[in-house]
C-alpha cells in the first residue's frame, strides 16, 4: 500500500498522527480535572490538557483541509472509529494514578518537544507555524513533567516505588514513537518532517538524564508494542475512550453544539 | 479581631472554598463527553477556574490562622458544609448550560456584594472570582441558547435542565430571611451584604426574561409579573427538600464526598513525595554551601 | 498535617511596566515549584510577564493596632504634596 500513497495522502496521515496524539492525550489529562492530589496540580494538569486540545484543533484542522472532503477538525475527532486513529499507543493507556499519568506525560513530552523542534524548520510553512506556536507550550509541559518525575522518583520510598512502576508499565510503548514507515519516508523526502528513528538518540539522552536524577531504573527490555500510528492495532482502551468522547456526536447526528 | 467574627469568617470562607472544589464535580462529569473540541476546552477552562477560586478562598481563610489541610479534613469528614446545589446531578449536556447560566448566575448575585465585605483578604479574593465568574455565566447562556434553538432533542434537553435546576438555584440564596440562622449577625458585621430574599427576587427578575428569550417554558407555573411590586411573583421552593439535602440526603451527597475523599487519599503519596524531595534538595544545597 | 506544603505569596509584574504586585498565595513544596504553580494559577489570562514568590512566613508585617502612631504623623505634613503650593497660571506646567 505504501508506494501507492500520494503526497497529500501521506501528509494527511502525518497530520492525523500529530493531531490524534494531542487529542487522545489531552482527553486523558482532562479526566483529572477535579480529582488531582492538590489544587495546584489540578490547575496545572488542566492547563496541559487545554494546550493539547488547542493543538489538536490546529493539527486536525490542517488535516481536514489536506483531506479535502469538506470536513472539520471536529468531524475528524468525533466521527472516526478506532481503526482510523493514528495516535501512538502510549497516549491512550489509562491514567491509573498520578504517577503513571505524569510518567506518560514526560515520556511523550520529551518526544513531542524534540519533534516540534524539527518541525519548526519544516518545508511546509503551515506546519512550521504550528510547531513554532506549540513548541513553547510543550517546553512548559516538559519542564513540569520532568520536574515532577524527578520530585516523585527522588521523594519518599513510597513515591519512588510508585514511579518505578509508573515507568515499567508504559516503557514497552515508547519505541513506537521512533518507528518509521512509508509515510515517514515521504515526509522526510519532502522536507516536511524528520525521520522518527533519527530522534531516538536525542530522546534517550534526555530521558536518561531525567530518570537518573529521579533515581529510577530504565527497564532493560527493548520490546516495543506497535500499531497505533499505523492504525493496525490499538489497545482495547481506545474504544472506551472514544465511546465517551464521541457519545453526543454519535447519538445526535447532525446537531450543532 | 473579635473571636466570633473570626470564627464566622472561617466558616463562611471555608464553606465557600469547599463549594468551589466540590463544584468542580458536576461539571467535570461532562468534560470527557463535551460534543466539540471548543466546548471541551471552554468547559475545562471553566472547571479549572473553579479550582482556582477554591484556591484563592482557602488562601484568604489561611490569613485567619487556619491551614488549608485543616479545612480540607473538615470537609472530608463532614464537619464543614459546601453549597447544596452541587449535590444535584448533571444529566444531559444542557446542564452545562443551565449550571453556568443559573447556578453561576445566582452565585454572582451572592458574590458581587462580597467584593465590599469588611474582611480585606476575602474581598480581594472575591474581586478575582467575580471577574472570572462572568465568563462562566456567559458561556453557560451560550450553551443554553444553542440547545434551546437546536434540534427537538436538544430543546428537550434544555427544558429538562431548566426544570430540574430552577428550584435548586432559587434555594442557593438560602432560606427566607425570617428563618436564616446566621443572617442578622453577619449583616451587622458586613460579611453578608444583602438579605436572602432580596437577592432571590433579583435573580428571578433577571432570569425570567432570559427564559422567555430562549423560548423555553417557565419552570414554575407561579411565575407572574406583579405590576404593583414591579417584580415577578414566583413559587416558594419546597424547603423540606433543601433541608433533606443539607442533612446529607441529596441525590449526590455521598458520591461527591466520596470523590473528594478518594482524590485526597490517592494523592497523599504525591504530596508527601514532592515535599520530601524539596527537603532533600534543600539539605543537599545547604551541605554544598 | 505536618506534611502540608508551605504557603507562598505571589507577586506578578503585568504587561505595562508597573512594579510587581501581590496577587495572592498558593502552596508548593519549594520555591521553584511555587514559581511554576504561580504561572499556572495566576497567569491563566495573560496577567503577567514576571513572577516573584516568597514564603509567607518570611514576611514581616506591621501591626494593624499600630496604625495610628505609624501613619497619622504623615497626615500633618501637607507641605510634602505638590498641591500645597500655588503656582501662577502664567508660569506654565511644573
Amino acid at each position: 500500500m505504501a508506494q501507492d500513497l500520494t503526497a497529500d495522502q501521506a501528509l494527511f496521515q502525518f497530520l492525523l498522527r500529530m493531531g490524534d496524539n494531542t487529542l487522545i492525550l489531552g482527553h486523558r489529562v482532562s479526566e483529572w480535572c477535579g480529582h488531582a492530589p492538590v489544587l495546584e496540580e489540578d490547575i496545572a494538569l488542566a492547563n496541559t490538557a487545554l494546550d493539547l486540545i488547542g493543538q489538536t484543533q490546529m493539527w486536525l484542522g490542517l488535516a481536514a483541509e489536506v483531506q479535502g472532503e469538506e470536513k472539520s477538525a471536529d468531524d475528524l475527532a468525533f466521527l472516526r472509529d478506532v481503526w482510523e486513529f493514528r495516535n501512538v499507543l502510549l497516549v491512550e493507556v489509562p491514567n491509573e494514578d498520578f504517577g503513571r499519568t505524569l510518567m506518560r506525560q514526560f515520556l511523550f513530552d520529551a518526544w513531542h518537544s524534540i519533534q516540534l523542534g524539527h518541525l519548526m524548520t519544516s518545508s511546509n510553512a503551515r506546519i512550521a507555524a504550528i510547531a513554532a506556536k506549540t513548541s513553547k507550550e510543550v517546553a512548559c509541559h516538559l519542564e513540569r513533567s520532568a520536574d515532577t518525575v524527578v520530585g516523585l522518583g527522588d521523594g519518599t520510598e513510597q513515591s519512588h516505588d510508585y514511579m518505578q512502576a509508573a515507568l515499567d508499565y508504559p516503557w514497552p510503548y515508547v519505541g513506537e514513537m521512533f518507528s518509521s514507515d512509508a509515510v515517514d519516508a515521504a515526509m522526510v523526502q519532502a522536507g516536511i518532517a524528520p525521520d522518527p528513528a533519527a530522534l531516538r538518540g536525542e530522546y534517550d539522552a534526555l530521558i536518561t538524564r531525567v530518570l537518573t536524577e529521579a533515581t529510577l531504573t530504565l527497564p532493560e527490555s527493548s520490546f516495543g508494542h506497535k500499531g497505533g500510528r499505523t492504525g493496525a492495532m490499538h489497545t482495547e482502551h481506545l474504544g472506551h475512550l472514544l465511546t465517551q468522547m464521541q457519545w453526543l456526536q454519535r447519538a445526535y447526528p447532525g446537531a450543532s453544539w | 479581631m473579635p473571636a466570633g467574627y473570626r470564627k464566622t469568617l472561617i466558616r463562611q470562607i471555608g464553606q465557600h472554598a469547599h463549594s468551589e472544589i466540590v463544584g468542580q464535580l458536576p461539571e467535570g462529569n461532562w468534560i470527557t463527553r463535551a460534543p466539540t473540541l471548543e466546548r471541551k476546552a471552554i468547559l475545562l477552562a471553566k472547571v479549572q477556574d473553579e479550582a482556582g477560586h477554591g484556591l484563592y478562598l482557602y488562601c484568604a481563610a489561611e490569613t485567619l490562622g487556619v491551614s488549608r489541610d485543616e479545612l480540607t479534613e473538615k470537609l472530608l469528614d463532614g464537619r464543614m458544609k459546601y453549597s447544596s446545589i452541587f449535590n444535584y446531578p448533571t444529566l444531559n449536556w444542557a446542564d452545562m448550560g443551565a449550571v453556568g447560566w443559573l447556578v453561576d448566575g445566582a452565585a454572582i448575585l451572592n458574590q458581587v456584594p462580597l467584593q465590599r465585605t469588611s474582611f480585606g483578604p476575602y474581598a480581594r479574593a472575591m474581586v478575582r472570582v467575580c471577574k472570572e465568574e462572568s465568563f462562566h455565566a456567559r458561556q453557560g447562556f451560550d450553551v443554553m441558547r444553542k440547545m434551546a434553538t437546536g434540534t427537538p432533542a436538544q430543546q428537550k434537553m434544555a427544558q429538562d435542565a431548566l426544570n430540574r435546576l430552577w428550584f435548586p438555584a432559587l434555594m442557593m440564596f438560602g432560606p427566607s430571611d425570617a428563618e436564616s440562622t446566621h443572617s442578622e449577625q453577619s449583616m451587622a458585621w458586613k460579611i453578608k451584604m444583602n438579605s436572602n430574599d432580596e437577592l432571590r427576587q433579583k435573580f428571578v427578575d433577571q432570569t425570567v426574561p432570559q427564559i422567555e428569550f430562549l423560548g423555553l417554558e417557565l419552570p414554575d407555573a407561579g411565575i407572574k409579573w406583579n405590576e404593583a411590586r414591579g417584580s415577578y411573583d414566583y413559587s416558594d421552593p419546597d424547603w423540606s427538600k433543601f433541608f433533606d439535602v443539607i442533612q446529607g440526603n441529596g441525590p449526590c451527597n455521598v458520591d461527591r464526598l466520596a470523590a473528594r475523599n478518594k482524590a485526597w487519599k490517592d494523592g497523599a503519596w504525591v504530596r508527601d513525595g514532592l515535599l520530601a524531595h524539596a527537603r532533600k534538595k534543600a539539605a543537599r544545597k545547604h551541605a554544598a554551601e | 498535617m505536618k506534611n502540608e506544603w508551605p504557603l507562598w505569596e505571589v507577586f506578578i509584574r503585568g504587561q505595562h511596566g508597573l512594579s510587581h504586585r501581590h496577587v495572592g498565595s498558593l502552596h508548593a513544596p519549594d520555591a521553584e515549584m511555587a514559581i511554576k504553580n504561580a504561572r499556572d494559577v495566576y497567569t491563566r489570562r495573560n496577567e503577567g510577564v514576571s513572577i516573584w514568590v516568597v514564603e509567607a512566613n518570611n514576611i514581616t508585617a506591621s501591626s494593624p493596632s499600630n496604625k495610628g502612631p505609624l501613619y497619622e504623623p504623615a497626615e500633618s505634613k501637607v507641605y510634602r504634596h505638590p498641591t500645597f503650593f500655588d503656582i501662577p497660571d502664567e508660569v506654565g506646567a511644573m
